[in-house]
């Protein structure tokens, strides 16, 4: 074997070796930060070359291209959770039969409920002690929840994310 | 530039339908990932003889070919088993893997006779042993897989568990020197020329015993506490099942001569208790308790010997290992010096003088590998250790159930700290003990057990990233009353 083709072997060896590492870094990086707000803030480009006179449908529009796909817990003890959503309703709660089973003092065994209706998620209270609050407002019927406000149940706090 | 090996989704339009499940089960990338690593393996292979016989023989692919069809199979237990797993996970430990039954072989090939090394068998040698033992553990980690449909059932037979464990724990050091010893540690057990290490697979049971003990008692550890000099010390009482298990490992320490398998068992409880209770005392304790008995042990070896000087020894060796380097200290100098060798790039695969260290096979593997490697290469490997730890970890934090997440969490840091013990033990970081590099080193024991241990984390993952409505999900449950009942409103407290 010459010694240039092993010397370059040994080389091209580590880098293939790093370059596995960074690959697999590649693939988990979408919740290798999670906590961290989520990467995707750009809106869907088709809408940058709207006309002004639709200016009012744009955000609807922006709104209805990023549909939340993940609940994630942003602060509490199970903060870092993410659920992948599917069409099924979300119960939450301290009862062991909850979706999201929270663990947290201020919470009921039964605390809330989240819904889905035409792609859109509604919060409801299911007769809290504490109260579920949206943002700053309690929620007293079903509300939507829009992207990235926070739902607060005692000391946890969720948000839907893209 | 879009990168072609990170296959991302498209949020805008993969909305409402149904289908966009299966593409986040991220199996195809799983699959390419794998693949690269057997690439990976395959090349190692390819430059080892290169080097050492001067040409690569029309057989060299054979190994990596049978490391990939055993992980293809894994691939694909996963993918009908456990669909939405961890997709880092299987590659990752496929590619140490490899690379172990790799250097082991080319150990095999720097052994044999000149005139035998063409036509190395290729089940021959501690290579071609680790091989089979490769394929037994992948199997049995699918056969857990395929067993435990939920890990949460697991946790009924917790107490069996727990008692396997100690049982497996005690069992070399009860057993006389004879079957037990070997190398001066009491870890194992030998029938004929069989020796497993019991040990290994205590360390999964006495998990599974542990995580499921502190979610039964997580409320008292945490909430019931003094508060001194700002901390929350737990009560008195409540310190009984940490000061038996801080027991049991100083016995351990002691009877089996082995401070790695004490600080691992130690350390697995402490880390479980402080992630079931979020309270630093209990890591604060922890460390004063070990640090606290590993002083006194080697104070008591000093002073009296007995059952204490071997780990005094090791200590003495550790200060100062090139006081007797040809006798006492031979071991950590030659891995010390394998490793300064190796320099930043090493000496190429096949290019290093393995042979000289004592235990290359085992404990100083790492020390092999990383003469011929390199920090270059050491410092990938230790990354890709990293990443499965963290991909553990993060699959305690996305399943939702408490047992689940004590139970990643916890298997999880147990790989993390072996790891540390070994690396840090023969880099002269911490005393050396005889602990196994996991998925590297030869042994049959250390391979399956950490095998088992990766096929809960998949299982774990797959349950902590399935979608809420997928099959087996919650909502669907047949037994209890509809949630709404439970929840409809029977009062409205106002502000």
């Amino acid at each position: 074997m010459p010694e240039l083709v092993i010397t370059v072997a040994r080389f091209g060896f580590l880098v293939l070796l790093w370059i596995f590492v960074f690959t697999v870094v590649g693939v988990i990086r979408r919740d290798l930060f999670a906590g961290a707000r989520s990467g995707r803030l750009v809106a869907a480009p088709r809408t940058v070359g709207a006309s002004t006179g639709q200016a009012t449908a744009k955000p609807a529009k922006v709104k209805r291209g990023r549909a939340a796909h993940q609940l994630v817990v942003t602060a509490g003890q199970l903060a870092g959770t993410r659920i992948t959503l599917g069409e099924a309703q979300i119960t939450i709660g301290r009862a062991e039969d909850s979706t999201l089973v929270i663990t947290d003092d201020y919470a009921s065994a039964r605390h809330a409920r989240l819904v889905p209706r035409d792609g859109q998620w509604f919060v409801e209270d299911l007769g809290s002690t504490n109260g579920t609050y949206l943002d700053r407002a309690k929620v007293t019927g079903p509300t939507p929840v829009p992207l990235g406000v926070p739902i607060r149940i005692g000391r946890t706090s969720l948000e839907l994310r893209p | 530039m879009t990168a072609p090996a990170t296959p991302a989704s498209s949020p805008a339009t993969a909305g409402e339908r149904p289908g966009v499940r299966m593409a986040r089960s991220r199996r195809n990338a799983e699959l390419s990932l794998l693949l690269l690593a057997m690439a990976l393996v395959a090349a190692y292979g390819a430059m080892v003889e290169a080097k050492v016989l001067d040409t690569v023989t029309p057989g060299f692919w054979v190994p990596a070919a049978t490391l990939t069809a055993v992980f293809l199979g894994m691939h694909l237990v996963i993918r009908f088993l456990a669909p939405f797993a961890d997709p880092a996970l299987l590659p990752a430990v496929a590619l140490l893997n490899g690379l172990g039954v790799g250097f082991l072989r080319r150990l095999d090939l720097a052994k044999a006779a000149p005139e035998e090394r063409a036509d190395l068998a290729i089940f021959a040698g501690i290579g071609g042993r680790q091989l089979a033992w490769t394929l037994i553990s992948v199997v049995l980690a699918a056969g857990l897989l395929a067993l435990m449909r939920d890990h949460r059932s697991i946790s009924r037979y917790a107490y069996t568990l727990g008692l396997a464990g100690i049982v497996l724990v005690m069992l070399p050091a009860v057993l006389p020197a004879s079957i037990s010893e070997i190398n001066g540690a009491k870890l194992w057990v030998r029938i004929g020329s069989f020796s497993i290490q019991p040990g290994e697979f205590a360390k999964l049971a006495l998990l599974v015993f542990f995580a499921y003990y502190l979610v039964r008692k997580r409320e008292v550890l945490s909430l019931a506490s003094h508060r001194f000099l700002g901390i929350d010390f737990p009560r008195g009482r409540d310190l009984g099942p940490v000061l038996v298990v801080w027991a049991i490992s100083l016995l351990v320490l002691v009877f089996e001569k082995d401070l790695g398998t004490s600080l691992l068992y130690f350390g697995m409880f402490v880390a479980t208790v402080y992630i079931a209770t979020e309270r630093v005392s209990w890591l604060l304790i922890g460390l004063v308790l070990f640090f606290g008995g590993a002083y006194l042990a080697y104070v008591l070896g000093d002073a009296v010997g007995g059952p204490f000087a071997n780990f005094y020894l090791r200590a003495q060796i550790w200060l100062d290992p090139f006081a007797q380097p040809y006798d006492e200290g031979y071991q950590l100098v030659q891995g010390l010096l394998a490793l300064g060798s190796g320099g930043l790039f090493g000496a190429g695969p096949g290019g290093g003088q393995p042979l000289l260290l004592p235990e290359v096979q085992n404990d100083f593997i790492f020390a092999g590998i990383g003469e011929e490697i390199g920090l270059f290469g050491l410092s990938a490997l230790l990354v890709i250790y990293l990443l499965i730890v963290e991909r553990g970890l993060r699959a305690a934090l996305a399943v939702r159930d408490s047992f689940g997440k004590l139970l990643a969490g916890g298997l999880a840091f147990t790989l993390a700290l072996q790891v540390f013990v070994i690396v840090g033990g023969i880099s002269k970081l911490i005393p050396l003990t005889g602990q196994t590099t996991p998925f590297l080193s030869a042994g049959g024991s250390s391979l399956m057990a950490n095998w088992l241990l990766i096929a809960v984390l998949l299982r774990v993952s797959d349950a902590g990233r399935r979608p809420v409505d997928g099959a087996g999900g919650k909502v669907t449950r047949p037994s209890g009353p509809p949630e709404q009942l439970h929840g409809a409103p029977t009062e409205v407290i106002k502000p």
